[in-house]
């Protein structure tokens, strides 16, 4: 078990080292940053005292060296349109992003656990057949398009909820929804086809003929021995959700990392990109070793080595 | 002594998109307390799905319970509401199953698996379930109950899971056990050793057991009675003697014939027996075991048979009278 996280830790270091070489070439491919902040009346001299300023007249291998030592000291760059460490700008998005990500998280298992079990178990059924079609659509459509219909139905014309912005629970509703639909939907039908797998097991007929109900067969022996690839694709839904839900964050005026992200890119903010994208890196980097660990809890003959 | 379980007549059938199936198709049988009876037969001759029947185990739908009667404890157990079903299972009548590395659950201990029958029939509370549990492991032949209890499946030989899946359904003292082929998935050695378990446990708590098995090996050492299935009908019933001395169906002959001996000197020569088992889904007219019958008479492919006397206490399913020879 030690040897195992020791040895994940060293693959997120090699990870990370690959993320920030990579995002931080490509970033450059966005365009000049120079130019974006500058009124188009500047001089090419006033152009020229902004670029040494940031230090993007260095040569390029001379810039990459002196950010990739910065990160050891975890200085992740300036953000050059905050004029704040790019760190600073992220941690303060940071707590937006997390409610949202976990009220869309909650909104996602609330409806997808019942929904897979219902059509597991209902198989074949028009219960099933009707549960499926939904959680299809819901699959189907695109983030911004529910959002805006979320928007248009509940804040215009109901007026139960604000339509944007944020500062009480009421404002975390429609964009968890818009989030967490489709998860919902993806996490349904994979529970519903591991959840079926499980049903026809020996061992569930065993607990029906020790005298357990249909119910607790499912309910305590079927969804922990069904939840193993469940498990992993929540991480990953959780990574997606943590890194900025980008389209949902900019229907909703959502203060988060997602639309930190376009900003940065709008402004062609390297440090901040660059940033973001690690951050990014970072946030699936733990969350996979957190589902990879969660197996040894859920599945005794897993042995993390 | 009386009957704990009496089957009459017990027809089920699936009723599938391919078509409907009958698996069980008549079986009559009666098990007195103490007493083994032997269901054999090969794969597909409905032995396993007249086991699951008495327990009412099957899915249904697609099964459907047709006709006859299985009474235990003087009620008929088709006539039962679920949740009356539901007492019953691993109460009264409990099973084991072939295989114990897929019929246990790979995620819960062995101790949480037998105590969960405790506390839902006996209503014990989980340290008085748990502790029973080692009991119950240790009744077995399980050494260190205490600590194996806390284990899990995989960490148990195949011969020491069956004894957990024995001990499992012995919990409760069932009056009636159901064993599925349950040396079938273990080492020939480990066999003999659960069957001796089986008997052992047998004489100590008094249970009758629905032995179902293809291995007549197994029968002559255990079985008091030996029920016959061919093709979802019973075929022969009879005191386990008599059937292995004079077997009054075709089929049974024919199934002793294709079984190795030890008791030749120098090996009979195996005979097997021509042929694929009857499809269930187009089961051949008359008796279904006329096409591969060394013994058919053209009566055969029309008539099909009823279990009938052919001596005292020994019943077959055929036309033909007297000892086959």
């Amino acid at each position: 078990m030690t040897g195992f996280i020791a040895r994940r830790v060293g693959h997120t270091v090699l990870v990370l080292f690959c993320v920030a070489t990579v995002s931080f070439f490509i970033v450059r491919l966005a365009g000049d940053p120079v130019q974006q902040m500058l009124p188009p009346e500047a001089t090419a001299e006033q152009e020229a005292t902004l670029r040494a300023s940031l230090g993007f007249d260095r040569p390029l291998l001379d810039q990459y060296v002196s950010y990739m030592t910065g990160l050891l000291r975890l200085d992740f760059g300036q953000s050059v349109f905050f004029h704040r460490p790019a760190f600073e700008v992220i941690a303060e998005r940071l707590p937006m992003t997390v409610d949202l990500a976990v009220a869309a998280m909650v909104f996602t298992l609330a409806v997808a656990i019942p929904a897979g079990i219902v059509s597991a178990v209902r198989r074949g059924t028009a219960t099933d057949t009707s549960v499926m079609a939904s959680v299809l659509v819901g699959q189907s459509t695109p983030a911004f398009w529910v959002g805006i219909l979320l928007i248009l139905v509940f804040a215009v014309n109901l007026r139960w909820l604000p339509a944007s912005g944020t500062g009480s629970p009421a404002h975390l509703v429609l964009p968890a929804i818009t989030l967490g639909l489709y998860s919902a939907a993806m996490i349904a039908r994979l529970l519903r086809s591991s959840l079926i797998d499980v049903l026809g097991e020996d061992y569930i007929r065993t607990a029906r003929a020790k005298g357990l109900s249909g119910f607790k067969a499912v309910t305590s022996h079927g969804l922990r021995n069904a939840s193993l690839p469940v498990v992993t694709v929540v991480g990953l839904e959780v990574g997606s959700l943590l890194g900025g839900a980008i389209l949902t964050e900019q229907v909703f005026s959502w203060p988060g990392i997602g639309r930190l992200t376009v900003e940065a890119i709008t402004y062609r903010d390297y440090p901040l990109m660059q940033a973001t994208v690690l951050f990014l890196a970072a946030v699936f980097v733990v969350v996979n070793l957190i589902v990879d660990l969660s197996y040894a809890v859920l599945d005794p003959r897993v042995r993390l080595t | 002594m009386s009957a704990v379980l009496e089957i009459n007549d017990l027809h089920a059938e699936f009723r599938l998109d391919a078509g409907t199936v009958k698996p069980v198709n008549g079986v009559s049988l009666s098990v007195e307390e103490g007493q083994t009876l032997a269901v054999v037969g090969e794969s597909g001759s409905g032995k396993t799905a007249t086991a699951l029947s008495i327990l009412r185990l099957h899915p249904t739908p697609p099964c459907v319970y047709t006709g006859g009667e299985i009474v235990a404890g003087g009620r008929d157990l088709l006539k039962l509401s679920e949740r009356e079903m539901r007492g019953i299972r691993g109460n009264e009548i409990a099973m084991v199953f072939q295989d114990p590395m897929t019929s246990l659950n790979p995620l819960k201990t062995i101790g949480a698996q037998i105590a969960e029958s405790l506390r839902l029939h006996q209503g014990l509370s989980r340290s008085e379930a748990r502790s029973k549990a080692v009991d119950a492991l240790r009744e077995v032949g399980i050494p260190t109950p205490e600590r194996r209890a806390g284990e899990y499946p995989h960490q148990f030989s195949g011969g020491m899971r069956q004894r957990a899946m024995i001990a499992m359904a012995l919990a409760c003292r069932p009056k009636i056990l159901i064993a599925d082929e349950p040396t079938t998935a273990l080492d020939v050695t480990v066999q003999a050793q659960i069957m001796e378990l089986l008997a052992g446990l047998q004489e100590r708590f008094g249970m009758a057991i629905v032995l179902i098995t293809h291995d007549l090996g197994v029968v002559a050492r255990s079985a008091d009675q030996v029920l016959v299935m061919y093709g979802g009908r019973p075929v022969e019933l009879a005191p386990v003697d008599d059937v292995f001395a004079d077997p009054r169906m075709p089929y049974t002959r024919a199934l002793l014939r294709s079984m190795p001996r030890g008791d030749v000197p120098g090996g009979a020569p195996l005979d097997p027996i021509p042929g694929a088992p009857p499809s269930l889904f187009a089961p051949p007219r008359g008796c279904a075991f006329h096409p591969r019958c060394a013994l058919a008479r053209p009566e055969c492919a029309e008539l099909v048979p009823e279990l009938t006397e052919k001596a005292p206490g020994h019943k077959a399913a055929c036309v033909l009278e007297g000892s086959l020879r």
